[in-house]
């Protein structure tokens, strides 16, 4: 796969914003020091005018881009994964989250694929903290097609967007003929011993393991899941029904983000085994992504693994 | 100055609003009367002399913007705003309830005239700038308010707030510190002091006024100004919490208690001869 096109979505981010920007003027960008690293500097570049940056201070971040949203005008606002649903949790519950504003939040560098930066800076809670939030619609793109077309998704929706993009150069899976849409489900290959829901950098995985599990005579239905919340409930009950087994594969703690999504599904809805590929309730550490990658367990091998331990406990 | 019988119809205005203020706390049987009073005189000036709001059409888009950031004292702003008439002033006897829309803390979604929903003490000052900034880079020309209280400033993110808006020259926003010198623990110089709270502002890049906020002249003349700045501007209130019911009066238990049946007929009765008398 050496050819394949590969950009980090935080740099569909700023593309995105770039391209939106030149269709209409309705919108202010905020970021808080991190312009160069989320890449809103690209549009910062382009509209230096309507690029604000905050300093850091992401709380107050947060909370400004409330109070140009109450004022009935179109905001993004952007940090690190960590200190926009992390530090800033509260003011997105109440300042954005309560009033149902249309504030976008573009989440950058979230997971261990940040890399170098170690822990302090892998943040793999952002899901399940901003799932909790009634209201709030959270998106985990899985590469440079689907992260700008999320992102013109969320200027069309009425509430808030909470839109997770990652700092690691990410396979190309999708061409321009992909349709996005919020709470959708999309299944990318169709399967009947297993089915494995892939959202983010693990989609382009889930890819490799379909072909992995084919070479053992394993049929794997892979289904990527854009949208964390509000989850495609008909995608997950007729996966459960039809293959009876289910390896969930995510960029994230094992606790409330995409395993928890589609458990609380499973577990109402269709009784179904359900196997996490996820970072298991630990702390990341420094070194080069694909190294972590391999160490935290969030591989094609891995959801092999997971799908074979699934097949076997149906 | 005002005009004597302008003066004179804020202060019975205000008084009525203070009555509505116990009527809300009383049958809510909770709330916080301490600082609501306090900044009765405060709330009062605004939406009946200084900005530029029409209840009959709460949403407009090129109205003045008020963001209460201490918005536990949403029972003034209640009151202010049924008064004012946004809605019935007999609404305020459902403050809380579990059916009514006056939620304990502000809520914009559900209460005609509220700008932002506010209650987590620091939020609302940054939201007011985000709507001053909003102005500013859409070529509105309306003006925001913003009140805090002044344990409220202990809070790190009303200082971030601040530091953006004198950074962006944000002269169409007024921060108004109720300065009571009371929060929940007891005085704010006891707890964690927060002053000289003038000087601070200063330290931040605003234009300061103190005043009495209680005093509608003093009000009137610190409301004068907004608008003839470049920089933000701070007016520091120095307020009495309770003030208009002798018993609550700088007592921090009743920063957040309902006065009971006897308590309530008394401080109605006081508010009542207060209006009387003017
Ligand atoms: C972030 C946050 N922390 C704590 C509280 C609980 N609380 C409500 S009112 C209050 C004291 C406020 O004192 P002050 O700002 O002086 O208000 P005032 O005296 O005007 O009532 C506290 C601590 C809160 N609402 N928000
Ligand atoms: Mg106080």
């Amino acid at each position: 796969m050496a050819d394949i096109k590969k950009i980090a979505t935080r740099d569909s981010f700023g593309n995105g914003l770039v391209e939106l920007g030149n269709e209409r003027d309705d919108f202010i960008v905020l970021d808080a020091d991190l312009a160069a690293a989320t890449k809103t500097g690209i549009f910062k570049k382009a509209f230096p005018e309507r690029h604000y940056d905050c300093g850091i201070a992401e709380q107050n971040m947060v909370s400004i881009a409330a109070g140009i949203a109450a004022t009935g005008k179109r905001v993004v606002c952007s940090t690190f994964a960590m200190f926009a649903a992390g530090r800033a949790y509260e003011q997105v519950r109440n300042s954005i989250g309560y009033p149902h504003l249309p504030v976008i939040i573009g989440a950058t560098h979230a997971g261990i694929s940040v890399g170098e930066d170690g822990a302090t800076h892998q943040c793999c809670e952002d899901l399940a903290l901003m799932r909790t939030i009634p209201g709030m619609t959270v998106i985990n793109p899985a590469d440079d097609t689907e992260a700008k077309a999320a992102l013109r998704a969320a200027f069309d929706h009425d509430g808030p967007v909470y839109i997770r993009f990652g700092r690691l150069a990410v396979p190309v899976i999708f061409d321009e003929d992909y349709k996005f849409e919020i709470g959708k489900g999309v299944e990318l290959r169709d399967g009947s011993d297993v089915t494995v829901i892939a959202t983010g950098l693990m989609v382009a995985e889930a890819l490799e393991a379909y072909e992995l599990l084919k070479a053992e005579g394993i049929s794997a239905r892979i289904i990527n899941m854009p949208t964390i919340k509000p989850i495609d409930k008909d995608i997950i009950v007729k996966a459960a029904k039809e293959t009876g087994a289910i390896v969930t594969a995510e960029e994230h703690t094992v606790i409330g983000g995409l395993y928890g999504a589609v458990s609380e599904v499973v577990v109402a809805e269709a009784p179904a085994i359900v196997v996490p590929v996820a970072v298991n309730d630990v702390y990341g550490h420094s070194g080069p992504a694909p190294v972590l990658l391999d160490e935290f367990g969030l591989r094609a091998k891995d959801i092999v693994a997971a799908a074979k331990a699934a097949i076997a406990k149906k | 100055m005002m005009k004597i019988d302008e003066k004179l119809a804020l202060q019975k205005t205000a008084t009525k609003v203070r009555m509505g203020v116990i009527e809300g706390v009383f049958n809510a049987k909770s709330g916080h009367p301490g600082g609501s009073l306090s900044s009765a005189d405060i709330l009062t000036y605004l939406y009946f002399k200084q900005m530029n709001i029409d209840p009959e059409n709460p949403k407009a888009a090129n109205r003045d913007r008020l963001v209460l950031s201490k918005g536990h004292a949403a029972p003034v702003l209640y009151s202010v705003l049924a008064n004012r008439g946004y809605f019935d002033v007999e609404m305020l006897k459902t403050l809380r309830h579990v059916d009514s829309i006056l939620q304990g803390h502000p809520d914009m979604k559900k209460i005609p005239g509220v700008d932002m929903s506010s209650g987590s003490l620091g939020q609302g000052i940054s939201a007011a700038v985000g709507m001053a900034l909003s102005a500013k880079h859409f070529g509105d020309d309306y003006k925001v308010y913003t009140i805090l209280g002044d344990g409220e400033i202990e809070e790190g993110q009303v200082w971030e707030a601040a530091m953006f808006a004198s950074h962006k020259k944000l002269n169409n926003l007024t921060v108004i510190v109720d300065n009571n010198n009371l929060q929940i623990d007891g005085s704010i110089d006891e707890v964690n002091s927060p002053y000289p709270i003038d000087e601070k502002f200063k330290a931040f890049g605003f234009e300061v006024a103190v005043i009495n906020g209680n005093d509608l002249d003093e009000i009137d003349a610190a409301m004068q100004k907004v608008g003839t700045y470049e920089k933000p501007y701070a007016i520091i209130a120095n307020t009495v919490k309770g003030k208009g019911v002798s018993f609550m009066e700088n007592q921090v238990g009743w920063h957040g208690s309902a006065p009971n049946e006897e308590q309530y007929k008394a401080a109605m009765a006081e508010l009542e001869s207060a209006l009387a008398a003017l």
